[in-house]
């Protein structure tokens, strides 16, 4: 059985896995997503089973749905990674299973935007369908915002940006937490915290340890249940705190970062992730 | 460790013996991003600029 690591730029996070698959004496290959070509239905697997860890989301997609059509067992697969990908689907997928989630609605021309907005109620957030690290999400903070932030988007962006995705705002106590899904065990959490309304590590958000109890391990195992057609995978939940309704899921990341969480948390994530595509993989041998 | 020049501005920037192709490194004198195209004979280029779709 060969196992590979798809990736191009390699982060922390990938080497991290790198060496963690080499602490348990088993060979990896390295393959660059940019080398990748594949004829589908005609290509041999170029390993049995590939752990996606693509910088590029886009990339990151095509290339699950080649491999996985050249027979390759890929984590996370076409499906969980397409779902987790793009929010209004995470969204679907979340109300279809009745994941607690803030109330979001999408919207496919700037008028019905700003009706949604209007809705919800102010503060509103925009955020970008497809879209990571806490990139050209707004906050909306009265219809004058709203207006000028729509017609913004409308002329200046590109297909992805016709589509409006609306949330309201969650008064989270100046963090959020984001948890780790492995299979379909909740292994840590963290809080992230931050002055600014943005919690993203990669904004600066600063990681604690929040210890993972039954309501969130709960929810996280739902969450990742409802993206991935109950198969599970390696998922990063990020749960919103909210005064009247307790812990909303916010969304759910499918390359997950955790440079920041294995010494906060004390749970060595890269050797969980390998441990899990081991068992995955003497499930497809 | 080993140390290679940096294609940016031509300072001297080390190199970790762990080194993987694909990493990236940063030049301390002018901050460009190297990514390690080949480690034998060891090589870097530019970085590519991060993309709209990159992250987690």
């Amino acid at each position: 059985m060969r196992i590979g690591i798809l990736c191009s730029r390699v982060r922390v996070e990938e080497k991290l896995l790198f060496e963690a698959f080499a602490r348990l004496g088993v060979p990896v290959e390295q393959v660059d997503d940019r080398a990748l070509a594949v004829r589908p239905g005609e290509s041999a697997p170029p390993v049995d089973l590939m752990l996606v860890r693509s910088v590029s989301t886009v990339t990151g997609l095509v290339a699950a749905l080649l491999l996985e059509s050249a027979g390759v067992r890929v984590i996370n697969s076409y499906a969980t990674a397409s779902t987790c990908a793009d929010k209004a689907r995470t969204t679907v997928a979340l109300a279809a299973a009745r994941v607690p989630q803030p109330v979001t609605e999408i919207a496919l021309g700037s008028q019905a935007a700003l009706d949604a907005i209007e809705r919800i109620g102010y503060p509103a957030v925009l955020k970008p369908a497809l879209g990571s690290w806490g990139r050209l999400l707004a906050r909306v903070n009265d219809r004058n915002a709203a207006e000028a932030i729509l017609e913004h988007k409308e002329t200046l962006g590109g297909p992805h940006h016709q589509v409006f995705y609306i949330q309201e705002y969650i008064p989270k106590p100046g963090r959020d937490i984001r948890a780790f899904v492995v299979g379909t065990e909740t292994i840590c959490a963290i809080y992230r915290s931050a002055d600014h309304w943005i919690t993203n590590t990669a904004r600066g958000g600063r990681a604690s340890n929040c210890p993972v109890t039954p309501e969130i391990d709960a929810l996280c195992r739902q969450a990742a249940l409802a993206v991935s057609g109950g198969a599970g995978g390696v998922l990063a939940i990020d749960l919103l705190e909210d005064p009247a309704r307790g812990l909303l899921v916010c969304e759910v990341n499918h390359t997950m970062e955790f440079r920041n969480s294995i010494d906060t948390t004390g749970v060595n994530i890269p050797e969980r992730i390998a441990r899990y595509v081991l068992a995955e993989m003497s499930v497809v041998a | 460790m080993n140390q290679i020049e940096c294609v940016e501005c031509g300072a001297t920037v080390s190199v970790p013996d762990n080194v993987m192709r694909g990493e990236i490194l940063v030049c301390q004198d002018c901050g460009t991003e190297l990514e390690v195209i080949e480690l034998d004979p060891l090589t870097v280029d530019l970085a590519p600029l991060e993309m709209e779709d990159w992250g987690e």
